[in-house]
C-alpha cells in the first residue's frame, strides 16, 4: 500500500506528534508498505529517506502560545505537488485541525483520508469561532482516529461526529538493551521510581514510606528516583539515617532514562490513580525490569492481572514493602517476571498499533480509489 | 462616467454571481458528504460480510468442538440472511456469539494445538471483527455530518440535497472478541 503521512510540526524539534509519526512510519515500513512523510523541517535538518521537507515552519501566536506552523500558498503548493506525485492509496493526516500542513493537505486532496487527532483541551470560545472554517476541510476525512479518550472527547465536543481509539504505541526495541548506570544495581539490591516527584498521584510518597521499613531491614538496599521535581524536597521526606541510600537523579535524558530502567532489581509504579495507560510502566516492562505496581485498573490490565508483574493494594506502603522484600529475595521469580513483562508489553508495541492503523486504511480504501490532488476547492 | 443605473446593475450582477458561487460550493460539499456516506456504507457492508464469512470458515474448519461450531454457524448465517429490519439485531447477536465462543476457557490454546493454521484463522477473525468496529464508526461519523449539513437553512430552502434519502445510523453491539 502507498501511504502518504502528513506531520504538521517541525520534524527536528522534539514533540509527541513528531515522535508518533516517526514510530508509525517506521512500523509501517517494517510491514513492507511504501511510506512518504511530508513535514516542516529546518533547512539543515538531517531527514530519514522516507521524509520530504515542506520548508521551514514560522513561529506565530496561536491559541495562547507561540506555535511553529507551516501555512501559506507556498506550503500549500508543495503539499499539493507531493500528493500529486505520490499517487497514494491513502493519505494520513496528523492533527488536521491545526493550521498547518495537515489542514492544507485536507484542502488539496480528495479520496480516502485518515485523520489522527492528538490534542485535548477544554472547550474554548476560539474553537467555536474556528469550527465552521475547519468543517469544510475536515469533512473530507473519511476515517478519524483519536490517540486517547481525552482527544476523542475534545474532537466530539468541538467538531461533532466520532473517532475510533487507537492509543500511542511503545517503541519497545528502544528500551530493550542498555548498560546500567555506573555502580548499579549493586550487591544490596535496588528499587527504582520514575515520574513527577512532586505529583502526589504518582505515589512517590508511598514508595518512600515503604522504603523506611525496607531500608532498615536491608542495610544495602538503595532507591533510585528519577523525574521532574525538586530533589531536596524528596530527600527532606527521607529519615536522615536512610538519606545516603536514596539517589535522586532529577530530570534525566532519554538515554539515561533507559539506563535507569536497567539499573534496578525491581521497578516500582506506586501511582494512586489517574493513569489511563502508564507509558512509564510500559517502558520499564520493555526494558525487562521486574515490576511492582499498585493495583489500579490500568496497571492491572497492562500486567495481565498480576502475571506480568506484582500488584499491591493502591497506596498501601506496608503491602508494598512486603511484596518488594519477597521479590528481592527471589532472583528466579524476578527472572520469570522480567520475561513475562517483556512478552506482555509486546501487545502495546508500535507493530501492534500499526496493525490497527492498517486495518483503518483497509477499511477506508475499500472501493474508494486512490488519493488525488485537487485545486483546493472548499 | 457611467450613469448610476449601470453601476447598480453591475453590483447586482456581482452579488448574484457571488451567491451562485456560494450556493454551488455548498452543493458540492453536500454532494461530497453524500458520496462519503455511500462509500462508508459499502465498506461497512463489506466488513460485516467478511466477518460472517470468517466466522463460517472457523465453524466449518473442524478446529472447534461441534457445539461451538453450531452456535457460530447459526449466528453467522442469520446475520447474512437477515432482512433490513432485522439486520442490526442479527449482527449484534453475531458479536455476542463470537465473544461467548472466544471467552470459553482454553479457546485460543485449543485452536493452536489442533492445527497449524489455527493461529491464522484467529488473526483473520480478530482483524475482521476490528474492521467492523472501524467501518461502523466511520459510517456513523459520515452520517452525523451529512445529517447536520441537511439541517442547515440553505439546504432546506433550496433543493440542494436532490432526492437523496436522509441516511440512517447503523447501531449494533460490535464489541470485538478478546483474542
Amino acid at each position: 500500500m502507498r501511504i502518504g503521512i502528513v506531520c504538521p510540526y517541525t520534524w527536528n524539534v522534539p514533540g509527541g506528534v513528531q515522535q508518533h509519526v516517526r514510530d508509525l512510519a517506521e512500523a509501517l515500513i517494517g510491514y513492507g508498505h511504501g511510506v512518504s512523510v511530508i513535514t516542516p523541517a529546518d533547512d539543515d535538518a538531517q531527514l530519514p529517506p522516507y521524509v520530504v521537507s515542506a520548508g521551514r515552519a514560522v513561529p506565530v501566536p496561536y491559541n495562547g502560545s507561540v506555535a511553529r506552523l507551516a501555512f501559506g500558498f507556498l506550503s500549500a503548493s508543495r503539499v499539493r505537488r507531493w500528493i500529486h506525485d505520490g499517487a497514494f492509496d491513502v493519505l494520513h493526516v496528523h492533527e488536521p485541525a491545526a493550521p498547518s500542513l495537515g489542514l492544507l493537505a485536507c484542502w488539496a486532496a480528495a479520496g480516502p483520508i485518515v485523520g489522527t487527532f492528538h490534542a485535548s483541551y477544554e472547550k474554548s470560545r476560539v474553537v467555536s469561532v474556528t469550527a465552521p472554517i475547519l468543517r469544510s476541510a475536515l469533512e473530507k476525512i473519511t476515517g478519524r482516529i483519536a490517540v486517547s479518550e481525552a482527544a476523542r472527547t475534545t474532537l466530539v465536543e468541538h467538531l461533532g461526529g466520532d473517532a475510533v481509539l487507537i492509543p500511542n504505541g511503545v517503541a519497545t526495541a528502544r528500551y530493550a538493551t542498555a548498560e546500567p548506570l555506573p555502580g548499579w544495581p549493586g550487591d544490596g539490591g535496588a528499587l527504582g521510581f520514575l515520574g513527577r516527584m512532586d505529583e502526589p498521584r504518582k505515589g512517590l510518597q508511598v514508595l518512600l514510606r515503604a522504603f523506611e521499613t525496607l531500608g532498615r531491614e536491608r542495610p544495602g538496599l538503595r532507591l533510585l528516583v528519577a523525574g521532574p521535581g525538586d530533589a531536596d524536597d524528596v530527600l527532606a521526606r527521607v529519615p536522615a539515617d536512610l538519606r545516603s541510600r536514596v539517589v535522586v537523579l532529577g530530570l534525566v535524558s532519554e538515554e539515561d532514562k533507559v539506563r535507569a530502567y536497567h539499573s534496578v532489581d525491581a521497578f516500582v509504579a506506586p501511582n494512586l490513580g489517574g493513569e489511563s495507560f502508564g507509558i512509564v510502566l510500559a517502558e520499564a516492562m520493555s526494558a525487562g525490569a521486574p515490576i511492582l505496581a499498585s493495583d489500579i485498573e490500568a496497571f492491572d490490565h497492562v500486567l495481565r492481572g498480576g502475571r506480568a508483574g506484582v500488584l499491591f493494594p493502591t497506596g498501601d506502603a506496608a503491602a508494598l514493602a512486603a511484596a518488594a522484600g519477597a521479590l528481592l529475595d527471589d532472583p528466579a521469580r524476578r527472572e520469570r517476571l522480567s520475561a513475562a513483562a517483556r512478552a506482555a508489553v509486546r501487545a502495546y508495541d508500535w507493530s501492534a498499533v500499526a496493525r490497527d492503523v492498517l486495518r483503518v486504511y483497509e477499511t477506508v480504501t475499500l472501493g474508494a480509489g486512490g488519493v488525488i490532488a485537487t485545486d483546493g476547492e472548499g | 462616467m457611467f450613469p448610476d443605473w449601470i453601476i447598480d446593475v453591475l453590483l447586482g450582477l456581482a452579488a448574484a454571481f457571488l451567491l451562485v458561487v456560494y450556493v454551488s460550493w455548498r452543493a458540492t460539499r453536500l454532494d461530497r458528504l453524500h458520496v462519503r456516506v455511500e462509500t462508508a456504507r459499502a465498506a461497512l457492508d463489506a466488513a460485516l460480510v467478511r466477518r460472517a464469512a470468517v466466522t463460517l470458515e472457523l465453524a466449518a474448519s473442524r478446529l472447534l468442538d461441534p457445539a461451538t461450531s453450531l452456535v457460530l454457524a447459526t449466528a453467522a448465517h442469520q446475520a447474512r440472511t437477515a432482512d433490513a429490519d432485522g439486520r442490526e439485531f442479527a449482527e449484534s447477536d453475531l458479536s455476542r456469539a463470537l465473544r461467548a465462543a472466544v471467552d470459553q476457557p482454553g479457546f485460543a490454546a485449543g485452536l493452536d494445538d489442533r492445527a497449524d493454521d489455527g493461529g491464522h484463522v484467529l488473526e483473520e477473525l480478530a482483524s475482521s471483527a476490528q474492521k467492523v468496529v472501524y467501518a461502523r464508526n466511520f459510517y456513523n461519523d459520515a452520517v452525523a455530518q451529512a445529517r447536520a449539513a441537511r439541517r442547515k437553512l440553505l439546504i432546506r430552502v433550496l433543493p440542494l440535497a436532490g432526492r437523496a434519502a436522509l441516511p440512517g445510523f447503523f447501531e449494533i453491539d460490535d464489541d470485538p472478541p478478546r483474542l
